[in-house]
């Protein structure tokens, strides 16, 4: 089901202001949201997960609108990676991912479901290898991983991801993008906040542009990020140009002149 | 071990702490004259009885609400008294003591119930929307105010006596303590426990912190509702009955984490038990130390307590480092 954003306004305290947000994102398809900072991608996505009331329009999962919606089935349908990679306490990876399941729990104790749920995100993700160490123990790379896994053990509909990539070596970065790429595969709606404009060029099927609270551009990559758009949402000089394969390449040459 | 094994061994332990409170003392009573029809079997009743299910149950509660604090604030330094519910309902009994409302049936009960029932409502109004933060920096203006509004008050105490008095009650015993005292507090200690031991499910949820939780359909509002009112309750009443006993909340979860994970809800019903025994054990070595009259609980636990609290300290300066 699609994630439709209807005129969608948000203003609220110190959060990032969103004006007359129009989009449409489809299940399926690696979605980014992308612009500068303050430009109010979090609060977008906030406002994607129910955490933010927005203040005029609507974000809806099909029909229903999200907000509305019962929190514990919401959780089951929209599942969150938050910004931060934020973990308290010494648990084990698969206690960690098993919280993930929190929103289907019934009664005390794991259900098969859950159990069949946890096993299946640990192994996708590659993360079955230390299933009982704790996540103190474990490098950043693994540590995301094992956060991804949480979120895919509540087998939601839609995966957010807040800036996933924070504080990731290049290699543990492509690494995430190519697990949240592989759910979009699968049929699952994707949609990730990202900083770096090569990762959108090269794993996006969608982007947002965001600035000022405003769309600025949305659509495929190409027609979004284009040297004309990245020059007057970041103020960057860059070059965009194809590949032999027919890849688009970016390369970012320095801030504007003004 | 498994945690099934660890959580029988731990029931074992509170019935012998709870059986080792029953006849500890100055006069040893073992069980074949508990109901023996003489001063023993009187001693039994009227004294053991009710000092062992107040160890029991305060011992239970507090270790209870310390799991859930430190769970709810995701920091392992939180004890019962971070809400300034011990503080306000210390407050209210000072006062009955000094009013002399002590000597109606119920009055210094009701006083401190109403003390810690207005932090309940003052903590409520300040936490409102508010994150942890705010609940917590309520909690300590609470603490800090009804922590002077108590001294104002030993300060004023009409005589020697009256102020001896009082801070004999703030010190914290379960000495002379009648079996109706007991079963006053039991149903608001027992109403506080059943709501916090509902809380698990919401602090694991909060490992992920306070976004992960409610992207999991984690109602944060609901829960810190819960954690007032439960907390309120059960410190609450066992303020009311038994003066102020620290430590106890701070020191068993720190013990129980490390036999059974840091999982915040695993932690919960051991916490009780291990707040039990511990209270119920402390409470009878008191009882055996030489000496005229005994040192009051709530002093035992803090000189118990204090090097506890630094040890944890330096280990965790050195898990920083």
């Amino acid at each position: 089901m699609n994630l439709n954003v209807q005129n969608l306004g948000f203003a609220h305290g110190s959060t990032a202001t969103l004006e007359g947000i129009n989009a449409t994102l489809e299940a399926g398809k690696f979605s980014v949201i992308l612009g500068p900072n303050g430009a109010g991608k979090s609060t977008l996505l906030a406002c994607l997960t129910g955490l933010q009331k927005p203040n005029s329009g609507a974000a809806k999962l099909g029909d229903a609108d999200i907000t509305a919606m019962p929190a514990p089935k919401r959780a089951k349908r929209i599942g969150l990676l938050p910004q931060g990679a934020e973990t308290h306490w010494a648990i084990t990876s698969e206690a960690l991912v098993a919280l993930g399941r929190i929103p289907h729990a019934r009664g005390a104790g794991a259900s098969a479901d859950d159990r069949r749920a946890i096993a299946a995100a640990m192994h996708a993700t590659a993360t079955d290898g230390f299933a009982h160490r704790p996540i103190t123990e474990l490098s950043g790379g693994e540590r995301a991983r094992v956060l991804l896994a949480r979120v895919l053990a509540g087998e939601p509909e839609w995966i957010l991801a807040d800036e996933p990539l924070a504080n990731l070596d290049p290699g543990y970065q492509l690494d995430i993008l190519d697990l949240l790429r592989q759910q979009a595969r699968g049929g699952k709606g994707v949609v990730a906040v990202l900083h770096d404009l090569h990762h959108a060029v090269r794993f996006a099927d969608h982007v947002v542009l965001l600035h000022q609270g405003s769309i600025f551009a949305q659509g495929a990559v190409d027609d979004v990020i284009t040297a004309q758009n990245l020059a007057n949402v970041y103020g960057i000089d860059a070059l965009l140009s194809k590949d032999e394969d027919g890849a688009t390449q970016l390369l970012i040459k320095g801030k504007m002149r003004s | 071990m498994t945690s099934r094994f660890m959580t029988g061994l731990l029931l074992c332990l509170t019935l012998a702490a709870f059986l080792l409170s029953l006849m500890a003392g100055k006069v040893w009573i073992w069980p074949m004259s508990w109901a023996a029809d003489n001063a023993d079997g009187w001693i039994f009743l009227e004294l053991r009885l009710p000092r062992a299910l107040l160890g029991l149950c305060i011992g239970a509660v507090l270790g209870l609400s310390g799991a859930v604090l430190q769970g709810y604030l995701r920091n392992p330094l939180a004890d019962p008294t971070v809400l300034g519910v011990s503080a306000s309902a210390a407050l209210g009994g000072v006062l009955a003591i000094f009013l002399g409302i002590n000597l109606v049936p119920f009055g210094l009960f009701g006083c401190a119930m109403i003390g810690a029932g207005a932090s309940i409502l003052l903590l409520l109004a300040i936490g409102r929307g508010g994150g942890p933060i705010g609940f917590i920096l309520g909690g300590m203006v609470l603490s800090t105010l009804a922590g002077a509004l108590t001294a104002f008050v030993i300060s004023i105490a009409p005589n020697p006596f009256a102020a001896s008095e009082i801070i004999n009650w703030l010190m914290g015993a379960l000495t002379d303590r009648l079996m109706q005292d007991v079963l006053t507090a039991l149903p608001f200690m027992a109403i506080g426990a059943l709501l916090l031991l509902t809380a698990g499910r919401a602090l694991d949820a909060l490992t992920l912190g306070e976004n992960g939780a409610k992207s999991l359909g984690i109602d944060l509002f609901r829960l810190q509702w819960l954690i007032v009112l439960g907390v309120g309750l059960s410190v609450g009443a066992s303020v009311a009955v038994s003066g102020v006993v620290g430590f106890v909340g701070l020191i068993v979860p720190h013990l129980i984490r490390s036999f059974y994970g840091e999982q915040p809800s695993g932690i919960l019903v051991p916490s009780a038990l291990g707040g039990a025994i511990l209270t119920l054990t402390a409470d009878s070595l008191v009882r055996l130390i030489p000496g005229p009259g005994e040192m009051r609980l709530g002093i035992a636990m803090a000189v118990l307590g204090a090097p506890f609290f630094l040890l944890l300290l330096l280990r965790y300066r050195k898990g920083a480092a």
